[in-house]
């Protein structure tokens, strides 16, 4: 692996070496390794491209890395992964896609992430998206998550997009039996003409099920943002999505919450802010001896820390 | 040593907030007390540097500070404590306390600032400063930031208020080892007279003006006159709020 692609896997998995445990690699288009454990089996999509990753029932402490990293100019590759976690499993997920693109061409990598969860089966699922790069071909990344969550099941998705993507559209789907909870937690920052769209739809099935979404960016320069968040509560559930932005320079942010109650006793909570950074913060910030732009810095950095 | 030379201040050239302000302030404690709407917290902003006067003068250890901006003042060593801290979604105490100090604040370190102002530290540490914290940890947090910092002249707008549950004592006692270590000049901005009481020098700012100075001995006697229980006078109306 040379060095671009090395660095692309620290970003994105904060991998040095190969990872300890169940793992796949995809390196511009192509298998780039891969790992099976005794209760963790990965194994290649015959009709399409894709992997199937299967995680036996019970299994507990173990974790997956599945980067791709996109070092070829031009690159268009399309994924469909899909992760069965067994009953009663407790594991980790770490996903992820570096893309650097020094040519003219546009480089592509979309994925469609199909998670089935057992019975009382738990998840943590982390993904994280890059993008570097001097070439004028754009950086293009339009990830799908769809997440079916049986009786008691729990996921915990963690999505982080920093900066270096020109054009993302994050679509997640989800569906929940009774008991299971679904936490979402997204970070974005947008930058000079780069565009991203979330959109969330969430149907509570199951009562007792619960949903929480929580995003927050920064929009800077001349980038856009779009976020939309549908919580449907079919029967006796919770649901909360609260999206705040900070917006700077001539940035354009939308954000749209919605919550639909098909039932009398769904529970369902939405808020949303944008603003700006607040002076008295600067000012602050100021008065401990930084300067505004480094005052700045520090409030955007732990806005999305 | 802070010296304010017929400083003055306008709001929209109209208004008059602050006018001929004639001041030295080179002691080990100042307290500037007066009512509400004085021009108190409008002074310690323009000490600052977040107000820029519209008249007169400021130097700090004889260096003409007037035109110089909050980030240089700071840097020259002015800190300053917010009447109301500010709060900050994402950043966590020892974020804070590590860019007060310039540098990144161990444990140890952190535990005691926070000591200091009567947090324990491991509760504290990794709490962001947002919603979650009391407006009385808020300003205990705010005051560990300026003990943090250590710089030769040190502001505070209304330290007492809302520090619930901590008694004035430990407050005293933090502006006087504040003073050990820095040597430096502490100006508190204050209607109590336990604070009061510790001054070296007591400044009353009435309507904009400078309507007196001088050593605590002097001055404060005539401040506590023909009040109830020892609270100055000026400000009823406050100290209720900090009795209670």
């Amino acid at each position: 692996m040379d060095a671009i692609k090395q660095r692309l896997l620290k970003e994105v998995a904060e991998l040095d070496s190969l990872p300890v445990g169940a793992y796949n690699i995809r390196e511009n288009g192509k298998a780039g390794g891969r790992q099976t454990t005794a209760n963790i089996d990965i194994q290649t999509k015959t009709d399409k491209p894709g992997i199937d990753i299967i995680i036996k029932p019970g299994t507990k402490n173990e974790s997956v890395h599945i980067p791709v990293v996109l070092s070829e100019s031009g690159l268009k590759d399309m994924v469909y992964n899909d992760f069965f976690i067994g009953e009663d499993a407790d594991v980790v997920i770490i996903a992820g896609c570096g893309i650097h693109n020094a040519g003219c061409g546009d480089s592509a990598h979309d994925g469609i992430h199909t998670f089935h969860l057992a019975k009382n089966a738990r998840l943590r699922y982390v993904e994280k998206h890059y993008g570097e790069g001097e070439g004028s071909g754009k950086r293009l990344m339009n990830p799908t998550t769809v997440v079916h969550l049986a009786e008691g099941a729990h996921m915990e998705m963690e999505t982080t997009q920093i900066g270096g993507i020109d054009d993302t559209t994050r679509i997640t789907n989800g569906d929940l039996e009774a008991g299971a909870s679904l936490v979402v937690r997204e970070k974005i920052m947008t930058v000079g003409d780069q565009h991203a769209v979330t959109d969330f739809t969430v149907d509570m099935n199951g009562e007792g099920s619960s949903v929480n979404v929580i995003s927050r960016s920064v929009a800077k320069e001349n980038s856009r943002q779009e976020f939309v968040s549908r919580i449907n509560g079919n029967t006796a559930c919770a649901g909360h999505t609260e999206c705040d932005a900070i917006i700077m320079d001539d940035a354009c942010v939308l954000a749209s919450p919605q919550i639909t109650a098909n039932h009398v006793d769904a529970s369902l909570i939405h808020e949303a802010a944008i603003g700006k950074i607040a002076g008295e913060q600067l000012i602050k910030l100021m008065t401990l001896g930084l300067t505004e732009r480094e005052a700045e810095e520090q409030i955007v950095n732990g806005f999305l820390a | 040593m802070l010296e304010l030379i017929n400083v003055g201040f306008n709001v929209g050239g109209e208004k008059e907030i602050l006018r001929g302000i004639n001041l030295t302030i080179d002691d080990r404690f100042v307290a500037i007390t007066g009512p509400n709407g004085g021009g108190k917290s409008t002074l310690a902003k323009i000490i600052a540097g977040i107000y820029q006067p519209t008249s007169g003068k400021i130097l700090l250890d004889g260096v003409d500070i007037t035109n110089k901006s909050i980030t240089e003042r700071a840097r020259l060593g002015i800190s300053y404590a917010f009447q109301q801290p500010v709060r900050f979604k994402g950043l966590r105490v020892k974020d804070l306390l590590s860019l007060a100090a310039g540098k990144k604040t161990n444990v140890d370190a952190a535990c005691a600032l926070l000591s200091e102002v009567g947090l324990c530290a491991r509760d504290y540490i990794d709490r962001e400063l947002n919603a979650s914290l009391s407006g009385g940890e808020l300003k205990r947090i705010e005051i560990a930031m300026i003990l943090a910092r250590g710089t030769k002249l040190s502001i505070f707008d209304e330290p007492e208020a809302g520090i619930d549950l901590w008694s004035f004592q430990n407050l005293i006692r933090v502006f006087e080892k504040m003073h050990e270590e820095t040597k430096g000049n502490i100006l508190i901005i204050s209607h109590q007279e336990r604070i009061l009481n510790i001054a070296d020098t007591i400044v009353v700012i009435k309507n904009g003006e400078l309507a007196a100075v001088g050593p605590r001995t002097e001055l404060l006697p005539g401040l506590l006159a023909g009040t109830e229980s020892g609270t100055c006078s000026v400000l009823a109306d406050k100290v209720e709020g900090v009795r209670a």
